[in-house]
């Protein structure tokens, strides 16, 4: 599948975004966080801001952009129509938890029930996010046990490493913290390590004999239709070769998971200013990580139409 | 509504024979005439000219080469949309512009709600939608609605534009819900298939394989041609002659 630029950040940042809005919202409804302004602006701005460029980003890859509001009306059947759904109503308590924590610096009571709202639609629409991908058949790399669990994991586990590096930033940096997005991140790489033992090993029905209704023996292509890429070969005939992918497999590792890991040990090792600044590494590192993850998710997808190509 | 409807009144489909199938490309080239004049009007063609051609079509013929233990053999292969009876490009469509209809089945895009999000073509396993990057919506076949109903052809002509061209008869065209309908006939008696059937989208469109190959040659059972009778006179004279 072709990895498209706007795709990748849309589903990078908003779960950045979405994983940090729900951490806020419970920690910060429920007085865990102490309700400072600026910290809560700051910490609010980055979650909304993330969400709201990644939702913009999205609407890049579309045809006719001024349309977009329709996507909204297709609820009952479609995963993409329920995610945009899900992320629009998510502002509402949102919202209200904002003006409640940070404008008002209050916590518990029905500031704490607007940040539980705001979490719960920070949970569902990174849900529909990731039914959107495992629900396509054609796609069996996406169509998978992995993919809804991983959008779950990546999107708490850059959410924490976020709340960390705002907390640290404000020299309120708690060990919990800290611990807690370490081990998401040691999580997020168990997963993604899973992930793609599970698809290297791979063993799908569909082949160029079922594609073609052709049974038994091989079926080669002999003859494209057309002799240049077409529509179906640049968007879903994208492939990536073997040696990048274990190249890029490994830049991933590192950058998402090892580089963020051992900076989270030294920001729990030291202290203000050294921990903001390891904290603040480490979120960089894993977001760009993310993306690199983001791209190889849809280079090493194989979409069966590839199958009457010969590819 | 992008929800499927229970059932549908007819099921609208083409069944194609491979085993007749010439690959003229006859049915591609009568298909984008007819439709890109037609209900998804225009089938846009970016640099038709120039050294990076791309363009819509609803229809294209591959070739593949089957080789099994009787030996190998060219297949031509047209594709196009099945018009399924499970349609996940219906279903993943967030703005009601992709639709089954209720009445005969045929799976077809409003393109005046399309936002140009491109889910349904990954939803399609087979590769039968195709984005026109002009125009910023998604394309379909749309097994010629507006000619398989069209009471200004002649009735003969009420067929898609494919089927009509196809010089060998490999494309039919017909009611694949009714079991006494010609198609549904021809599906029995083939033994036609459903492409990808694992996938559960339960195509209405089916195919009919290449026939089996016989061993022998064509059995003619004509009579032995008759003795040359004995020519007479000055030429008879030189063949006997020549013959000895």
């Amino acid at each position: 599948m072709h990895p498209a630029f706007s795709v990748l950040f849309f589903t990078t940042a908003t779960g950045a975004g979405y994983g940090l809005l729900a951490l806020l919202g419970l920690l910060g409804g429920f007085g865990l966080i102490p309700a400072d302004f600026w910290l809560g602006l700051v910490g609010m701005a980055l979650a909304l801001g993330l969400i709201a460029a990644g939702l913009l980003s999205s609407t890049g890859h579309l045809g006719r952009p001024e349309r977009a509001w329709r996507a909204f009306s297709q609820w009952r059947s479609s995963w993409l129509s329920r995610e945009g759904v899900a992320s629009v109503a998510t502002f509402i308590p949102a919202g209200l938890f904002g003006i409640g924590w940070v404008l008002l610096g209050d916590s518990g009571g029905w500031v704490a029930v607007a940040g539980l709202l705001a979490a719960a639609g920070a949970v569902t629409t990174v849900c529909t996010t990731g039914m959107i991908y495992a629900s396509l058949k054609p796609i069996a790399q996406w169509h998978s046990r992995y993919t809804l669990p991983a959008y779950l994991i990546f999107a708490c586990m850059t959410g924490s490493v976020l709340l960390n590096a705002l907390l640290q930033g404000f020299a309120v940096g708690s060990t919990v913290v800290v611990t807690g997005a370490t081990l998401a991140t040691l999580a997020g790489w168990a997963w993604k390590l899973a992930t793609w033992r599970y698809n290297d090993r791979l063993k799908i029905p569909t082949t160029a004999n079922t594609a073609t209704g052709l049974a038994g023996g091989t079926v080669r292509s002999i003859e494209w239709p057309h002799t240049e890429e077409n529509y179906l070969l640049k968007e879903m005939g994208f492939r990536i070769a073997r040696k990048h992918s274990a190249k890029l497999r490994r830049i991933t590792q590192v950058l998402a998971f090892a580089v963020p890991a051992i900076l989270l040990a030294v920001a729990f090792a030291s202290q203000w200013p050294f921990a903001a600044i390891a904290s603040a590494l480490a979120a960089i590192s894993q977001l760009i990580g993310m993306l690199v993850e983001r791209w190889l998710f849809f280079a090493e997808a194989k979409h069966t139409v590839t199958l009457y190509y010969g590819r | 509504m992008t929800c499927l409807p229970g059932h549908t009144e007819k099921k609208l489909g083409l069944v194609i024979d491979l085993d007749t199938c010439v690959g003229c490309q006859a049915c591609v080239t009568a298909c984008k005439e007819w439709n890109t004049g037609g209900h998804m009007a225009p089938l846009t063609d970016i640099d038709p000219y120039g050294g990076h051609v791309d363009g819509v079509w609803f229809n294209r013929v591959h070739a593949y080469e089957h080789t099994t233990e009787m030996g190998g053999r060219t297949v031509n292969f047209p594709r196009s949309c099945l018009h399924c009876e499970q349609p996940a490009c219906v279903t993943v469509c967030p703005t009601g512009a992709s639709y089954k209809r209720a009445s005969d089945g045929i799976v077809l895009v409003d393109e005046d709600k399309c936002i140009g999000c491109k889910l349904c073509s990954w939803a399609c396993p087979y590769g039968a939608r195709e984005f026109d990057t002009d125009v910023g919506v998604m394309k379909k076949c749309t097994l010629c609605v507006d000619r398989i109903y069209n009471d200004n052809l002649a009735e003969d002509d009420r067929v898609p534009a494919c089927v009509a061209a196809c010089p060998t008869s490999a494309r039919h065209f017909g009611d694949l819900g009714d079991p006494a309908s010609a198609i549904s006939q021809l599906v029995t008696n083939r033994g036609g298939v459903d492409l990808m059937p694992e996938l559960g989208y339960k195509p209405t469109n089916k195919y009919l394989l290449p026939r089996a190959r016989t061993e022998r040659a064509a059995n003619v059972d004509a009579p032995a041609l008759e003795p040359i009778k004995a020519e007479g006179g000055f030429l008879g004279w030189i063949d006997r002659m020549l013959s000895n």
